[in-house]
Order: structure tokens, then sequence, then C-alpha cells
């Protein structure tokens, strides 16, 4: 068991590398209930979030739609990455990480304010994330089959309340699923159930695996406050058209976007025996040096992969200092997995 | 509870040394510790002929959580790194004590004696005092 966020949550429940296989392979369930539920709702929360986050939710044009975005400060920074769920003209739904709960809660309800939105922090729910080729199969056997049904015709990055239960067609493993927003008091029965079908429990070593795997970033390691949405592979989440939308950062992003960023985060991957960490050194001839933000063993390529920030420049193979000797990566574009299929 | 085989020493950073017929040493690391470090997939063992000091770090075990030193708990010359780990770093989590061993070692005149080693009973109460 580790600290995360102020919960107790398990590395791994057997073997970390057999439960990232389950996943790739057939189905895993994670517990992601340390993830923060806000429910936003008043009569101008759309101009709210038009206001708050650096994409735009005019995208959202389907009740139940979700949306990735950064929550940037005034210098462009990033505060937070999370996903908002559009359930009607009046309710939207995020979803942000644990270790910036705090923090965000009282920003967003700064910024909520002038909107008269009122801001709801749901910690009656539970999140479970079902995640894998098989999980939605699987997920929507504990459903009615009416439900179950609607369950598994949920769109791509669409979620829906069905019954007491939100279920949402979205994850951070790379492959198929449904994350599941339920009543507490189900979690357990929940979980057991999904076991019961064969899907296998699965902790944060596996969840941080699949999602490096993915080229998914992580809060705190691959951005934060003093990193922006360019320099973290995040530029395709700012949504800089309209250009009257004046969300929060704008002003400092778009002189960035206008010259380009002077840094850029990458995927590397190891040519040589041993791991990548996070902190080490990248010597990128000539370009300059950079850190790797997130580094670890795949275990679907068998060989370590990262991400890493690095001078705008850097192409081709670099050199990595491991453990006070320099070998030799990689530079590629991420992500390295998708569906189980190496994309290297 | 850990596997610990009566007739191996051990040590606080949970290490064990065995004690070969031909006065060499054969170092790994405990059932314990493989446990904690969890699946590994890296290891580096010293090559044949390195002098190492006792509690000087010549081995790395690396799995996918974490990378850990692995000390000399005795000084000498290294007489051999297990060969099969570059290829199959799991032996290690599956029989820490027999096919993953990490090193075998020719200790100095007197240094088994000057060695600080545990009896399996003293490397438990280490593993007890530990807290989970």
């Amino acid at each position: 068991m580790v600290d995360f966020g102020g919960w107790d949550m398990p590395v791994q429940y057997s073997s970390q590398i057999g439960e990232h296989h389950a996943v790739r392979r057939a189905a895993g369930v994670f517990d992601v209930s340390h993830m923060a539920v806000l429910d936003l709702r008043g009569g101008r929360v759309r101009q709210f979030l038009q206001r708050l986050l650096a994409n735009d939710v005019a995208k959202l044009n389907l009740p139940g739609k979700a949306l990735y975005s950064c929550m940037l400060n005034e210098r462009g920074g990033v505060l937070d990455d999370l996903i908002v769920y559009f359930l009607n003209d009046y309710w939207y739904r995020m979803v942000v990480n644990a270790g910036t709960r705090d923090k965000d809660l009282a920003w967003i309800r700064e910024q909520a304010r002038p909107y008269e939105v009122e801001v709801t922090e749901r910690t009656d729910l539970a999140m479970l994330a079902v995640q894998g080729p098989e999980a939605r199969a699987k997920a929507a056997q504990l459903l009615p089959s009416a439900d179950g049904a609607a369950a598994l015709a949920l769109d791509t990055f669409v979620g829906r309340e069905l019954g007491r239960w939100f279920v949402a067609r979205t994850g951070y493993t790379g492959e198929d699923g449904f994350e599941i927003m339920m009543p507490a008091a189900d979690a357990v029965a929940a979980w057991r159930g999904l076991n019961s079908l064969g899907v296998a429990s699965c902790g944060l070593g596996a969840r941080d695996t699949l999602r490096l795997e993915a080229g998914m970033n992580l809060y705190g390691n691959d951005m934060d406050e003093s990193t922006q949405p360019y320099e973290s592979n995040l530029g395709w989440t700012v949504a800089l058209a309209p250009g009257e939308r004046d969300f929060i950062g704008r002003a400092a992003l778009e002189p960035i976007a206008r010259a380009g960023s002077q840094r850029k985060l990458v995927g590397l991957l190891l040519e040589e025996r041993g791991v990548l960490r996070a902190h080490q050194k990248v010597v990128a001839a000539p370009a300059g040096e950079g850190e790797i933000t997130s580094g670890t063993y795949s275990p679907t390529l068998e060989r370590s992969i990262a991400l890493a920030r690095v001078p705008a420049a850097t192409a081709g193979q670099v050199q990595v200092e491991v453990r006070g000797k320099p070998l030799s990566a990689r530079v590629v574009r991420p992500p390295f997995v998708r569906a189980g299929r190496s994309l290297i | 509870m850990s596997n610990l085989p009566a007739d191996l020493k051990y040590t606080k950073s949970h290490e064990w040394v065995r004690t070969l017929p031909d006065g060499t040493v054969e170092i790994g690391i405990t059932d314990h510790a493989q446990h904690e470090l969890g699946d590994l997939v890296f290891v580096e063992v010293p090559d044949a002929g390195r002098v190492v000091k006792a509690d000087e770090p010549c081995a790395v075990v690396e799995s996918v959580k974490a990378a850990s030193d692995v000390y000399a708990p005795i000084a000498g010359e290294i007489t051999a790194g297990n060969p099969k780990l570059a290829a199959e770093p799991e032996a290690v989590n599956a029989d820490p004590y027999g096919e993953g061993w990490l090193m075998r070692l020719r200790p100095a005149p007197g240094a088994l004696d000057a060695a600080a080693l545990l009896s399996p009973a003293q490397y438990q109460q280490v593993l007890d005092a530990e807290v989970h």
C-alpha cells in the first residue's frame, strides 16, 4: 500500500506485469475513487467553463459528451488536467486529480462566483475503471439488461446515467472500457462481481505502466503549474478558436502558439538494457539538455520507455544518464501502445 | 511469512549468503526483498575479477516500480555474476535462493569472519521490526 494524494492505495494486487497484461489482453478493474467528481450547476455554467478551461466546452453538443482539458493559471501553467462531461444546459460534471483536489476546489469556487455556478463535490460516489478489450462486455453484465445494452451503445468519450450509475466510455490505459461512477455502497459488490466475471483487480503500478505506454501524461510528473500545454504535448487540447473566447491563460499562451514553444514533451525508447526513470538527464546534442518526466519498463514492448521534456529541436538519437552511464534512446512520438498493439 | 532457508546467512539490507564447498560464497536477495520490489525487469551483476569492499554496491535489481542496489555482504573478489539474469530477471522472483542467485565471491582473508552476517532468526527480527 502507498499513500497517493492522501489515499491508501495498492501498487499491485498480485503481479504488476500480470495486471498490465490482463488489461491489454482481456479486462482489469481499477479503484479510482480517489479522483474528485465535481458537479457544476447554474444557468451560466457553459460560459463559466469557457472561461475556466483551455479547451472549449462548445465542442460538447450532445448530452453525455466528454472533453479532456487543461485548467490553466494566468501564466498559462497547468493547474490540472481533467475530464468534463456535458449533462444538460444547467449541469456539467468534472473529474479532477486527487493530488490537486483542494487546490482545484478553491480555484474553481473562486472563479465560479461571478457566474453564480454551484460547485458540489460528489464524495458520495465511488469510481471504478474497467479497461481492456473485454471490459465493456463484462461490465455491462453488472447492469439490468436494458441498461447494459445502453452502456454497450455508448460512443467513445460519452457517458450516461443508467439507474444509480453514471457509465462513461473513457479511460487512462489506451484500451477500450468504462469508467463508472456509483454510490460508494455499490462499489464492493461491483468489484467482486467483476472479479467473478474474470476481470483482474489492478493497482496503481499497472495504471502507471498502461498510461505511459498509451502516451498519456500524469499530472505532477509530466506537467504542472510551471509548464504550459505546448511543452507538455497537450497543444491539441488548447482551443484558441474562436479568438474572442477569453479563457484563463490565453494571453500567456498566444505568443507561444505564434512563436513556437522552446521545449517539447517527447517519447523515448531505450535501445539498451536498463530502465528509464523520472528526473534522469537527457543529452540531445546539439539541441541541448532535457529531463525525463516519467519512465518505466513497458511490459508490452519488453523494453524501457519514457516521456521527456527536451529542447524543441531534439530529434533522432539522444543519450540518457542512467545510474551514471550514458545509454542510447530514440525519440518517438507517443503513444507507444494503443488497443493492445505496438505503435513503435 | 517470508521463506528463510536455515542453511543461509543474511544481512540487514536483505541479501543472503551461502557458503559453497570450495570456500567461495553465493549471494542473492531474500524472498522478502524480491516480494517488496515486485516483478523484476532488469538485473545488473558484477563481472568476475572485480574486487569489492564490504557494503559496496555491486549489483542492481530493478523492478517495474523501483531500482535497488545490492551490497557486497563480504569483502572479496567476484568469481561469477549469474549470466542467466540478463535475459531472465524474473528468475529472482521465481527462485530467489536458487536459480535467482546474483553473484559468487571469494572472500578476502578473514573477511567472512569479520562480516556482520545474521542468522535466520536474527534476520526474522529485522523483518518483524519493519513497519508495513
